[in-house]
């Protein structure tokens, strides 16, 4: 085996392993507690290799990419899941999308909905499109909770909020509850098929689409890996105005949900001022950036628009302005006494089951883990930010709520750093042609990182491009956080994580 | 306390948005003639997202603050469709959301009107029909208007609404 250092501002490295050697190195990573990122499978028959099942770790800050041929007729891999529990629920996609399969215990389909036959698998290159089936939905095997007393209650897909779908199954006494499992997949609308079959420089526009509340993170990402693939220098002034686009993001969305919380708190109040204050941000993203949710200003090069010197000045006040308001509010939120006392100890999730899981994002920091690619990989132009990072124990709602509030404003400090400095030149460069076969791209969403990975074959330029959310991290934290808390607190823990459903059904 | 109270008062009443009264009419193209004559001037809406990427989801909840203000045109959102005049989806519809989407068509009592919001939703979005997306929503439930954008802006969503209520 031998690592190949990627040509990308990561610290990655990648190597083709044999079964053997895929299993060896998982176990030594985890002794060594490693984090799994990602686990996909692509179909390489196009290059000669197969079946090819890729995993990402990162491993004492150096990220580790494995791919290992899984044959051609039978597919099959050695799971990860009993090691990453993070890995099972792509381990189970895996099997709907590409029908390779593993040793992993549970083997009921995730994805798949029967919107297509079991037999079938849409990520295969010699997959036949065709209309879904219509067959109904075959019922899903839900575990059950058996005891005295002991209910069910099942919830969705569609919810009483205006939220994505999704089904929540728990196992009550009275109002406790006693397990939740979640169902997801509804909103599965076949990205990576759709990918495969557009050019590479062409797929930002739909990268930015999979879910809306993060799309410039996603569509960063995937421009990063688009970029590695071609070769492709990106101007400096491109890279920080990406920055200064990615913290905008996070502020607007920590925002909302703030005022969401404080809405499922019972503060009707906090839900008006946090709306107000989120709908003034992205009125400015409608003007200055043509958007208001920052929709494809991020490309493969570098970003669609400039700023000038009256734009930087004003985004320069908005973040005082800001700052000013959300410590107002801040004071009024943490001195109510009502909204504290559903704040606190609510959807408890400690640390030790927080990096058992392997959470990951703004989740895993709430529970005292240091984990903030912004941090520990920084790419330029996080390398000279010095971004500090928010970190609480607590692991419960309050904490949430506060890492929210500490990232508003260490953003807004970025944000100002980033203008007080931009770099002079072009914003964009001509991409040009796909050259090399790996690319990989990540940013630090809102949520937790975001991961796009590329594989291609350059003797028949067909490519296979990746996405994952950190909503599969974190989705499984919920399920835990919210055993023996009660059912009407379930929104409140619901909305403090905000996980995606589209971004993670993609 | 004070300091809420003194918030509050700082903040105001933000001044009504004109929308549905001498706004510019956006594009939304209207088919049926208005729901005044048979539901009046207030209507429920309930909305179902039938698999879309949360953008459109946004805006509907921006819908909702001060700015905005939806409640003042008289259109309020609730939790259920038995509650309903309007069922609002967004989304290219899903195969798994096929099912939920005409359970919830059927939830919502006569005379009932179906808003597909967003480009998805009208099958003209980038998620176009594949094997696990059946397109527009008026190929599961019949449509009676439709909201252009990725995603619409507010404006774009308050004035449509107000085509359905004025008289
Ligand atoms: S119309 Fe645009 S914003 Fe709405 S669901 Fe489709 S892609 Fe998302």
């Amino acid at each position: 085996m031998s690592w190949m250092r990627l040509s990308s501002p990561l610290p990655i490295h990648h190597a083709w392993v044999d079964s053997a050697l895929w299993r060896a190195l998982a176990v030594q990573w985890h002794c060594e507690d490693g984090q799994l990122i990602a686990l996909w499978g692509s179909d390489e028959r196009p290059a000669g290799l197969g079946f090819v099942v890729h995993a990402v770790i990162i491993c004492a800050d150096k990220w580790h990419w494995i791919s290992l041929r899984a044959g051609i007729d039978n597919p099959r891999f050695p799971a990860l899941s009993d090691l990453f529990p993070a890995a099972a629920r792509q381990e189970r996609a895996l099997f709907d999308l590409l029908g390779i399969a593993c040793d992993a215990g549970d083997t009921r389909s995730w994805l798949r909905h029967d919107a297509w036959g079991p037999a079938d698998f849409p990520l295969r290159r010699d997959f036949t499109e065709g209309p879904p089936t219509t067959s109904a939905d075959q019922p899903y095997p839900f575990i059950s909770v058996r005891g005295n007393g002991v209910h069910e209650i099942a919830v969705g897909p569609i919810h009483a909020g205006t939220i994505e779908p999704g089904h929540f199954r728990f196992s009550v006494v009275g109002d406790e509850i006693l397990r939740l499992e979640e169902r997801l997949g509804y909103t599965h609308k076949g990205v990576a098929k759709r990918l495969e079959g557009m050019p590479l420089r062409d797929g930002g526009r739909l990268a930015g689409r999979i879910c809306a509340d993060s799309t410039a993170a996603y569509a960063g990402a995937y421009a990063m890996a688009v970029e590695m693939v071609c070769a492709c220098a990106v101007p400096p002034r491109a890279l920080w105005l990406r920055a200064l686009l990615w913290e905008r993001e996070r502020i607007a969305n920590h925002l909302g949900d703030l005022g969401a919380l404080c809405q499922d708190g019972g503060l009707a109040f906090g839900h008006t001022q946090f709306g107000l204050l989120k709908e003034r941000w992205i009125q400015t993203h409608g003007r200055l950036f043509g958007h208001r949710y920052l929709m494809d200003m991020i490309v493969p090069g570098g970003v669609a628009r400039d700023l000038d010197a009256t734009a930087i000045a004003l985004l320069d006040s908005e973040c005082t302005t800001l700052v000013a308001a959300t410590r107002h509010l801040q004071y009024i939120v943490d001195d109510h006494a009502g909204l504290q006392e559903r704040f606190l100890g609510t959807g408890r999730l400690a640390e030790a089951q927080a990096r058992a899981l392997g959470a990951v994002g703004l989740a895993a920091r709430a529970s005292g883990v240091s984990c903030d690619l912004r941090v520990s990989a920084p790419t330029p132009p996080y390398d000279i930010l010095n971004t500090q990072i928010s970190l609480h124990h607590g692991g419960d709602v309050a904490a949430r709520v506060a890492v929210r509030f500490e990232e508003i404003y260490e953003s807004a400090r970025l944000i100002r750093t980033l203008l007080a400095a931009l770099p002079t030149g072009p914003v964009r460069a001509d991409c040009g042609r796909p050259e090399g076969s790996l690319g990989l791209g990540a940013v630090e969403g809102w949520r937790g990182l975001i991961l796009v990975a590329v594989t291609r074959a350059p003797d028949t330029d067909s490519h296979h491009v990746h996405i994952h959310d950190p909503s599969w991290q974190n989705w499984p934290l919920l399920e835990h956080a919210v055993l023996g808390d009660l059912v009407p607190d379930f929104p409140l823990i619901n909305k403090s994580f905000n996980l995606a459903y589209s971004g993670h059904d993609q | 306390m004070h300091k809420l109270l003194r918030q509050i008062l700082k903040t105001g009443i933000l001044p009504r948005h004109p929308c549905g009264q001498h706004g510019p009419r956006c594009d939304a193209e209207a088919s049926k003639p208005t729901l005044a004559a048979e539901l009046g001037r207030a209507l429920a809406v309930r909305h179902v997202d039938s698999g879309s990427c949360n953008g459109c989801e946004l805006e509907i909840q921006a819908l909702g603050n001060a700015v905005y203000n939806l409640a003042a045109i008289g259109v309020r959102l609730v939790a259920s469709p038995r509650h309903a005049d309007i069922l609002l989806v967004t989304g290219p519809v899903t195969r798994a959301m096929v099912d939920p989407l005409r359970a919830a068509h059927e939830a919502v009592p006569d005379p009932k009107r179906v808003v597909a919001l967003g480009d998805c939703a009208r099958g003209c979005g980038v998620y176009t029909p594949n094997y696990t997306t059946v397109g527009a929503v008026n190929r599961v439930v019949p449509v009676d208007l439709a909201i252009p954008g990725c995603p619409p802006s507010p404006e774009t969503i308050l004035e449509a609404f107000a085509t359905l209520t004025r008289p």
